[in-house]
């Protein structure tokens, strides 16, 4: 009991409620990272490290600041740099933070199909519970965000949890806790979006007239915001998805389809039943079989008797 | 076939081969296989039959088991196809025979026309496996993660995972007809087992076949 959780919101592959009723009275999470405050130290990648103790192999430099290249089972946080030169002429250095972005609506938790292994908490947190990874992949499948990684070494998925172990006992996640800049912030949702607003009003009146908040609708919102200084631009850092969803063909394979695939399957087997009760059997009476043998004697006696005519005009 | 005249059952009923041993083992393979792969595939499939990955060994072994198992069908079935393609192709009689199939379903086989080896359910299942396995191979090499998702886009990852699970519903049906088929018509299950169907039945069922068979 002691362990168990009743904050639960969601579990992959579960058709029933789960044990919910405990509402966090504050309303959901959400981590705020701030581009525009970034200076791309990556204070937060250690810290991610240091917390969940993993430690990614050492890769090689390509010419960029990426580092490691891309997100792995052993870094759930990356720090992807852009140069981008705005239509003034001028070099921006656009850095974001990659990692889930833990959606409202979760294309992982949607598509998994062992129960329990995705789940969703009350506060807004999607997390992975690795013991019951099958490691078949059909998160990454459902992403719009390409985030889950699947270990070549146990088979199992990995990504940012988003410290879900320290957030249980009133602990900031660990990049919050590191940020040397303040550009990445912890708290409701509600605080966040407030805090988001009056920093993009700051943004505004220093020229950057389309600084918003990312918090695509698309996926329901998500419980990690970016503040964007360029947020009718999102594909500008990195390749951010402008209006992600989960995928239509995520949605046929893992919406009412299934269910009616099941009735489906269920009812061509009563069919059968049905129609045998009703119907009944096809038989073959002993009548029938002694016509087949008349039939076959006729044949024989016929092909007999025109051997012999042959013999005799031979 | 001359031989088959001396092979009789043990009520004295006069037999014909309808299946070789090769044949029948090799329809057992893909049988078997297909068994596996239902009941795996359907763990994945809907939470409602989870309970199935117990059956492999846990979810990891089901995630494992199920490709290379799907690969042995394909093989198996493949051979089998082979085999009895040239029986399969689909005829007039066969046209005539699906608009009667009320008088299939009532068991009123005298008023249909005469039938060779295979009937036209029996031939549209083969022509529905053989496009089923074919789709199912090609789409769940796609979704194998272990060795070949990596090297697909995401969009054809998404799309081969809607086709493998599509399909597979259209092979389950299908299967479950051919197993009923198997029940309903009685003396069809021998064939598949010992080899053997009766004169009767040969003649009953499929009559062109049972002339072929006698030489008439």
């Amino acid at each position: 009991m002691a362990l168990q959780s009743l904050d639960i919101k969601r579990l992959s592959a579960t058709t029933v409620p789960q044990t919910q009723i405990r509402e966090p009275v504050t309303g959901t999470v959400a981590k705020l990272i701030d581009v525009s405050k970034c200076i791309g130290c990556k204070a937060c990648q250690t810290a991610c490290m240091e917390w969940n103790d993993l430690r990614d192999d050492i890769g090689h430099t390509t010419g960029i600041y990426d580092n490691p290249r891309d997100l792995t089972e052993h870094s759930w946080t990356v720090m992807r740099f852009t140069e981008y030169e705005n239509p003034k002429g001028d070099l921006e250095w656009l850095i974001r933070k990659d990692g889930c972005m833990h959606c409202e609506d979760p294309g992982c938790l949607k598509a998994c199909p062992s129960p329990g292994a995705i789940i969703q908490y009350t506060n807004g947190i999607v997390d992975f519970h690795e013991e019951n990874c099958i490691g078949c992949g059909y998160c990454i499948t459902g992403c719009p965000f390409n985030i889950p990684r699947l270990s070549k070494e146990d088979h199992r998925v990995y990504k940012c949890t988003l410290c879900s172990d320290r957030v249980a006992v009133g602990q900031e996640p660990a990049c919050v806790k590191t940020c040397p800049t303040g550009a990445i912030m912890f708290g409701t949702k509600v605080d966040m979006q407030q805090q988001a607003a009056d920093r993009v009003e700051d943004l505004k009146e220093r020229g950057f007239a389309n600084a918003g908040l990312y918090d695509p609708a698309g996926v329901g919102g998500t419980h990690v915001m970016y503040v964007l200084h360029h947020a009718d631009q999102p594909e500008l850092y990195h390749g951010l998805a402008k209006d992600p969803h989960i995928s239509p063909l995520v949605s046929i394979w893992k919406g009412v389809t299934k269910p009616l695939a099941m009735i489906g399957i269920a009812l061509a087997a009563f069919a059968g039943f049905f129609h045998y009760t009703r119907v009944g059997p096809n038989e073959v009476s002993e009548e029938d079989e002694l016509e087949a043998h008349r039939e076959a004697e006729e044949v024989q006696r016929r092909r007999e008797g025109g051997q012999e005519r042959t013999d005799e005009t031979r | 076939m001359k031989h088959d005249s001396e092979l009789r059952d043990v009520k004295g009923h006069r037999l014909i081969v309808r299946y070789t041993p090769n044949e029948r083992t090799n329809h057992w393979i893909t049988a078997i296989t297909f068994v596996l792969l239902a009941l795996s595939g359907l763990a994945m499939f809907h939470p409602s039959m989870a309970w199935l990955y117990a059956v492999f060994g846990g979810g990891q072994w089901t995630r494992i088991l199920h490709p290379f198992v799907g690969c042995v069908m394909f093989i198996s079935f493949m051979i089998l196809a082979l085999r009895f393609w040239h029986h399969n192709y689909l005829d007039k009689n066969d046209v005539q025979w699906m608009k009667q199939m009320n008088d299939v379903l009532t068991n009123r086989e005298d008023r249909l026309p005469e039938i060779g080896k295979y009937n036209a359910g029996q031939k549209l299942l083969f022509f529905v496996m053989v496009a089923s396995l074919v789709l199912l191979l090609v789409s769940g090499i796609v979704i194998w993660r272990r060795y070949f998702a990596f090297y697909f886009p995401i969009t054809v990852i998404r799309l081969a995972s809607v086709v493998h699970a599509a399909t597979a519903f259209v092979l389950i049906v299908s299967i479950i007809v051919h197993i009923y088929a198997a029940l309903w018509v009685k003396g069809s299950i021998g064939a598949m087992t010992r080899g053997t169907v009766t004169y009767g039945w040969a003649r009953k069922h499929h009559p062109r076949w049972f002339r072929e068979m006698i030489g008439k």
